[in-house]
């Protein structure tokens, strides 16, 4: 594995004034619970407004509704709307993942109908990976489409699909052919884009351990696709699906979640004794996070696809980001913490085990890098 | 040219450290060989500039070197000898031959043909060694606590590497060889993973195994990163402008460094707690290594009282700040 720092593009410190001008007008009334959610937050008003700014979709090309910007130009964005915690789950999917893919591997047709809607603040996506048998060993799901005239049917269920009961679409990773016999499971498995409105689809929210309704159960019930809903190569969707997952294990969310909890600690902290180490030890992490990360979106910049790369950071930012809480919890007493950072840590408290499941969990993860040291 | 040097210490190295020579180096002997041909290499004025006599390569050049001795462990103390003859430069002060040493408690102090010291802040004083009177590390390292002989030339630093340079300098170059010792633990910790078999499989084939070695990659990764980041720093910006990188530096390699003892003496069990392994001068590298130039929890207070005193608002923005483009 390789990491090495990237230089950012000149221009982006005027960018993140850009950036931090608007989010100061634009988050005046977030509340602790919108920051500590962030990028699970579902707000489409702010994400049309981040659109119409030109804020999403921003590497992809003008003709798609995109703008053209460099990589690591997007990363100033993504990180700027992290650190304060902005809602900006509507969005997030589409411009990490589901857009680039189309961009990658979509008929020239699908790129026209649907990028310009992601790009624009408008369509909601989301990620149908998980199944009720299928978590962490992902090849055993078991939604299928057969062909049939005219398309695609479409039966089974995805499980865990955050935000489905409010997105647009979907992509899905489905079989679309039975397993070789004592062959591959990758094989026979393909991407499909199901709009969600189709009849057929019942998407029933799962309430959470915060009491709230954040993901969802999918149903496909003979769900008539059209032809065009199969995403690149048939039979194709593991490596297709292996990409996605670099994609969306590869930002600068896998290690800020918890940041606005440090930014409100240190006001909270300033007199606490042996706040200072403790503090420093955090700021050190942060600092040296951010490198590493920047390093993999330098590397995806440069075409290069840092796949280890990504598990390995992702794995030691979900560490940062679940103990963050946890650290300045050890430095105060609840009773002496200013009400919005107790609100903060409330809700970042009861997030926090999510930070090392969703997108791998911290054990498949670790194997990931296990197997690049070459002991597996 | 940086590539050229990486690969030719590295070859040199290879071929002249080891569990033998760390072994003598320890029993207090002066690699004399090794010495020579570090100099035939142009090592210890690598960051002296040319009209110096030097090669005048940057400090992210040095950092990469001492992370490739710090694989080696350090058979010869020619990165203390860099970062004494490169700071002693910018102070004006023309090297000379020899091994340079820095400080009171001087790394091998009593082989130093010359020893750099710190008077007065960003002030550099060049002395003849004087007299030592030995001490050494837990890895057995000469420290060796100096009585410094008569003044040979002295210079001041330039602003930009400020009051405290030989503090800030020391704390890269151990979080440098930390990250190279790092790397080389793990390296040596798969290797054996991959040979010792029980319950009639290698060790590797153990999912605890591999978890435990997974975490020693991330922080070899992340030392390395935080390294080569203020290594960079301080070519752009002199020490001073670098010491929130070289601190973050310091903190992360001393973690790392501890979570990486612990867990390779771990997967080599028994056999890594023998004289005889090779683990041990690693390992001990680490433990004294994360000590000196200022510990982590040093360096984590300096950050955190700076944090602190400007308030959470200021402190992303602050970070941000920092890029260099
Ligand atoms: C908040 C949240 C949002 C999510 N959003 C989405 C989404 O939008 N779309 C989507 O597709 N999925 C989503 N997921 C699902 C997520 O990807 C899965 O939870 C994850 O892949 C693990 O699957 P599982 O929950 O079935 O756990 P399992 O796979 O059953 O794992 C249970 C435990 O066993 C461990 N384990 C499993 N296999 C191994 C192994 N081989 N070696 C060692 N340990 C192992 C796991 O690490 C874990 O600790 C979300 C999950 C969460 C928590």
């Amino acid at each position: 594995m390789r990491f090495e720092l990237p230089s950012l593009p000149g221009g982006s410190a005027g960018l993140r004034a850009e950036l931090r001008a608007f989010l100061a007008e634009a988050g005046r009334d977030w509340t602790p619970a919108v920051r500590a959610r962030s990028w699970m937050g579902f707000d489409r008003e702010f994400s049309r407004e981040l659109g119409a700014r030109g804020w999403i979709g921003m590497v992809w090309p003008k003709a798609y509704g995109g703008h053209e910007r460099s990589g690591l130009e997007r990363v100033v964005v993504l990180e700027e709307l992290l650190a304060v915690g902005a809602p900006v789950g509507a969005h997030w999917i589409g411009d990490r993942q589901s857009g680039p893919l189309i961009l990658r591997r979509g008929t020239e047709e699908q790129r026209r109908k649907i990028l310009p809607g992601i790009a624009s603040g408008k369509l909601a996506f989301c990620i149908g990976l998980s199944e009720p048998e299928a978590g962490s060993d992902l090849a055993a799901l078991r939604t299928k489409a057969e062909r049939v005239p005219g398309g695609w049917k479409l039966n089974g269920r995805k499980i865990w699909t955050t935000n489905a009961h409010l997105s647009d679409w979907m992509i899905a990773l489905v079989r679309t052919s039975p397993a070789p016999e004592g062959g591959s499971r990758h094989a026979g498995l393909s991407q499909l884009l199901v709009d969600l409105r189709l009849s057929g689809i019942s998407i029933r929210p799962i309430r959470d351990l915060l009491g709230e309704e954040s993901f969802n159960e999918v149903t496909f019930d003979d769900v008539l696709l059209p032809e065009d809903a199969l995403l690149g190569q048939e039979g194709a969707g593991w490596a297709q699906a292996t990409e996605e997952l670099a994609l969306e294990r590869s930002g600068p969310e896998r290690y800020l979640s918890s940041l606005p909890a440090l930014t409100a600690g240190v006001d909270a902290l300033r007199d606490v004794p042996g706040a200072d180490v403790a503090v420093g030890r955090m700021v050190a992490r942060l600092n040296t996070l951010r490198g590493m990360s920047l390093s993999v979106a330098g590397m995806l910049e440069a075409g290069e696809a840092p796949a280890q790369e990504a598990a390995l950071v992702k794995d030691a930012g979900n560490d940062f980001e679940q103990r963050l809480p946890e650290q300045i919890r050890a430095l105060l007493e609840p009773e002496d913490m200013p009400e919005d950072l107790r609100a903060l840590l409330a809700d970042l408290t009861q997030l926090a085990p999510t930070f090392s499941l969703r997108g791998g969990t911290r054990e498949i993860l670790r194997g990931i890098i296990a197997r690049e040291l070459g002991l597996r | 040219m940086r590539a050229i040097i990486l690969e030719q210490v590295d070859r040199l190295l290879a071929a002249q450290s080891g569990a033998a020579a760390l072994r003598r180096l320890e029993a207090g002997e002066w690699p004399e060989e090794l010495w020579e041909a570090l100099e035939g290499l142009g090592l210890p004025l690598l960051l002296v500039p040319e009209e110096l006599g030097g090669i005048g390569l940057g400090w992210a050049d040095a950092a990469a070197v001492w992370q490739v001795i710090g694989r080696y462990a350090a058979p010869a103390p020619v990165a203390e000898c860099m970062l004494a003859n490169g700071l002693a430069a910018a102070a004006g002060i023309e090297p000379r031959g020899g091994f340079s040493s820095f400080g009171q408690t001087a790394p091998f102090g009593r082989f130093a043909a010359q020893l750099l010291l710190e008077p007065a802040p960003g002030r550099l004083a060049l002395h003849a060694p004087g007299a030592a009177t030995p001490g050494q590390n837990i890895a057995r390292e000469p420290r060796d606590a100096m009585t410094p002989g008569p003044l040979l030339a002295e210079g001041a630093l330039p602003n930009s590497h400020g009051p405290r340079a030989l503090r800030l300098g020391h704390a890269l170059l151990r979080a440098a060889l930390i990250a190279g010792a790092v790397e080389h633990a793990l390296a040596l910790a798969v290797d054996w993973a991959n040979t010792r078999k029980q319950f009639g499989r290698a060790l590797a084939k153990f999912q605890a195994i591999q978890q435990q070695l997974a975490v020693v990659a991330s922080e070899a990764a992340a030392v390395s990163v935080a390294v080569s980041a203020a290594a960079r720093a301080v070519d752009s910006r002199g020490l001073e402008g670098a010491s929130f990188e070289i601190a973050c530096a310091k903190v992360v390699a001393g973690e790392a460094a501890q979570t990486t003892a612990a867990t390779v003496h771990q997967v080599f069990a028994a056999i890594g707690i023998t004289e005889d392994h090779e683990l041990h001068h690693t390992t001990r590298r680490l433990w004294s290594w994360r000590d000196e130039g200022g510990s982590e929890r040093a360096w984590a207070g300096e950050i955190g009282r700076n944090t602190l005193a400007q308030g959470g608002a200021a402190l992303w923005p602050d970070i941000t700040a920092r890029d260099i483009s």
